[in-house]
């Protein structure tokens, strides 16, 4: 790793001192990365571009942006109207944020499947637990900044969540709200810390990237490379595989913020916030809908929290529920169906979460969240001692060549 | 059995959250001519629905978000522009004295409100609040077929309902009782180009005023959508080739 590599003398100038250079050479090509790895693995860097996307177009919007609740509405609509190609950086923005979730989440079921989350990725993997719950908290913010209706409403129902938290319950709502309701000071310090997260989101991507390439990709079949047979160097090959993902991203991304720009908005968000007209129906942002309806199941405000809460404390102890030394689904018969029996679940949440609290939808949310907990916390465990898996291959290199390495 | 299941999930996913308007009404679909990637404004229309709002609307609903100068999208030119200003009387100040004064409207100027505050305009409407319609086209689930549907959709009420004092029937509105009184009937206004000025034909052209006013950048937004969209799929299709070719010696 010298810097005699590098041919122009001042990248070798600057790289005795400051080794830069040789860190990127170092991930581009030494990196040794899996040769098997398919296109789910796209949406580690499909997640970093949405990131960056959010951080560029939000800088540029907090140009315009008024965090007063008598001017954030009219400044969001100068920004759509007036602010040169304002409306496309704001749609890029608002479309982003949904398609960064919806990177994460394939992200997560991608994690889930390939069993990427065991051992020795456990800190790796609840590393990326805590960037989602940044996520949701920078995303959650976000959606308070415009002042419609939505963002009055979600606001007030969500801080409240934190009031059903004993004894101090009350005092951390006054706290996140900086008064005794959701106005001014509150949307000022929403303002400041959605300004913030990103940054810290970022933080944690950087220890997030550090963790990874400690033991590098987990792959399909799940177990290690065995030798430089079973690798290939990041670079160019998983450079362009990823820019196939990207492009197909920005193509998915383009057709929303031009064509549908507001299909995953809620038309309550266009009318200015009222705190004396409570809409019909509080729902929040699509994303958070699974939470959503599990938080609505409990007929117990402070139950119903903390299992919302508890949705994703059980992800921080994945690893050490799901016991099995196998990692890839594809050699576990049964832990596969219980994988999409989950993701069936997921979004059954998803969808109940969108709809009134009331009749069959409350039955049902109640099922959905007792089969995600049952999931997890009965199902993996047991999993882990009673499934018979299947054999694994010897290496990466075997399944790749298959038969044709016996001729060879 | 992954597949069909991915694909189950993925529909799910999209019809999940479209959030559906009242549930207890239907609306009327139109073949809008700002609908679909490469629909456009109906400048024609635009400019008769600007008239509507001028001469019934105007009375109740503010759009204080429209500047004059936002009607050269309409189709108006810059002298025309000024003569529409110049039409409404726009308070000013304070001058030199300390006094607000009126004045002729200017091009730069927002379109005045018909009242001075919300208080104003619910007294003035039996304690209901006429909304601003700048934006009423997004504020709304399926704005134009709404806003169209709401308007041509006063009947009069089933026998079995009571309609209270200053309430009336509506099919497009959830609940069906609306504060609003029915704003058009046909020929409330008179064309200058001769279209047809049933209450069909009004509540369409201002309906088409109305989706400008909340989305007035759309037809650049396409325009740029479909150039983005075509130069992007030409970067798939190159991703992919060079994939393929970088891949060619992986085994």
């Amino acid at each position: 790793m010298s810097a005699e590599k590098f041919q122009n003398p001042v990248v070798r100038w600057i790289d005795h001192r400051l080794p830069v250079f040789s860190m990127l050479d170092h991930e581009k090509y030494d990196y040794p990365v899996p040769k098997n790895l398919n296109y789910m693995w796209n949406f580690g860097v499909l997640a970093g571009l949405s990131l960056a996307i959010m951080i560029i177009t939000g800088i540029v919007l907090a140009m315009s942006y008024t965090a007063h609740v008598d001017y954030a509405f009219d400044a969001v609509e100068r920004i759509m109207r007036d602010v040169n190609h304002g409306w496309m950086i704001r749609y890029i923005h608002m479309n982003a944020a949904s398609f960064f979730f919806v990177v994460v989440y394939i992200h997560i079921f991608r994690g889930l499947y390939y069993g990427s989350y065991k051992a020795p990725r456990e800190l790796l993997w609840i590393l990326g637990v805590v960037i989602f719950l940044l996520m949701m908290a920078t995303a959650f913010m976000g959606y308070v900044l415009p002042w419609g209706q939505m963002s009055f409403w979600g606001a007030t129902v969500i801080t409240n969540l934190f009031s059903a938290i004993p004894v101090v319950g009350d005092s951390i709502v006054t706290l996140l709200w900086g008064g005794f309701s959701v106005d001014n000071p509150t949307l000022n310090r929403f303002f400041s810390l959605h300004y913030l997260m990103p940054f810290v989101i970022a933080g944690v991507v950087v220890l997030h990237i550090i963790a990874l390439h400690r033991f590098g990709s987990n792959n399909p079949i799940g177990i290690d490379a065995s030798g430089p047979q079973d690798t290939i160097s990041f670079h160019p090959y998983y450079t362009m595989k990823d820019m196939v993902g990207i492009a197909v991203f920005l193509l998915l991304l383009a057709m929303a913020v031009f064509f549908f720009p507001n299909a995953m908005g809620h038309p309550d968000n266009y009318i200015p916030a009222n705190p004396l007209q409570t809409p019909a129906h509080i729902v929040p942002e699509w994303y958070f809908l699974p939470f959503y309806a599990i938080l609505r199941a409990v007929p117990d405000k402070l139950g119903g929290v903390l299992l919302m809460f508890g949705a994703i404390a059980v992800l921080f102890v994945l690893p050490w529920l799901d016991r099995s030394p196998v990692r890839s689904a594809r050699f576990r018969p049964l832990f596969r169906i219980f994988f999409w029996l989950l993701l069936i679940d997921a979004v059954v949440l998803g969808y109940l979460g969108g709809k009134p609290a009331d009749g069959i939808y409350v039955v049902l949310s109640r099922i959905a969240t007792a089969w995600y907990f049952l999931h997890f916390l009965v199902i993996l465990p047991l999993l882990s001692v009673f499934e018979t898996t299947k054999p694994l291959p010897k290496s990466i290199s075997e399944p790749v060549l298959g038969a044709s390495k016996g001729a060879a | 059995m992954m597949k069909r299941v991915f694909a189950a999930c993925v529909a799910l996913v999209l019809t999940g959250p479209a959030y559906a308007a009242g549930g207890d009404v239907s609306l009327t679909e139109r073949d809008w001519s700002f609908n679909g990637p490469f629909g456009t404004f109906d400048k024609a229309a635009m400019q008769r629905g600007f008239q509507v709002y001028r001469e019934v609307c105007a009375g109740c609903h503010s759009m204080k978000y429209i500047a004059f100068r936002n009607f050269a999208d309409l189709g108006y030119n810059e002298a025309e522009i000024k003569a529409i200003a110049a039409q409404y009387e726009v308070e000013d100040g304070p001058n030199d004295d300390g006094e607000m004064f009126m004045r002729p409207g200017v091009a730069a100027d927002r379109m005045p409100s018909p009242y001075p505050n919300d208080n104003a305009a619910r007294a003035g409407n039996g304690g209901a609040l006429p909304p601003d319609l700048s934006l009423i086209a997004k504020a709304r689930a399926n704005g134009p077929d709404y806003l169209y549907s709401l308007l041509i959709g006063y009947k009069d009420a089933p026998a079995s309902l009571k309609v209270p004092e200053g309430m009336y029937y509506n099919d497009a509105y959830s609940g069906h009782l609306i504060a609003m009184p029915q704003p058009l009937y046909g020929d409330d206004v008179t064309y200058a180009d001769g279209a047809d000025a049933s209450i069909e034909g009004l509540s369409a052209d201002v309906t088409q005023f109305l989706m400008w006013a909340a989305e007035p950048k759309m037809e650049a937004r396409k325009r740029i959508g479909v150039a983005v969209v075509f130069f992007l799929s030409i970067f798939v299709i190159l991703s992919i080739l060079a994939k393929r070719r970088v891949w060619a010696d992986v085994h």
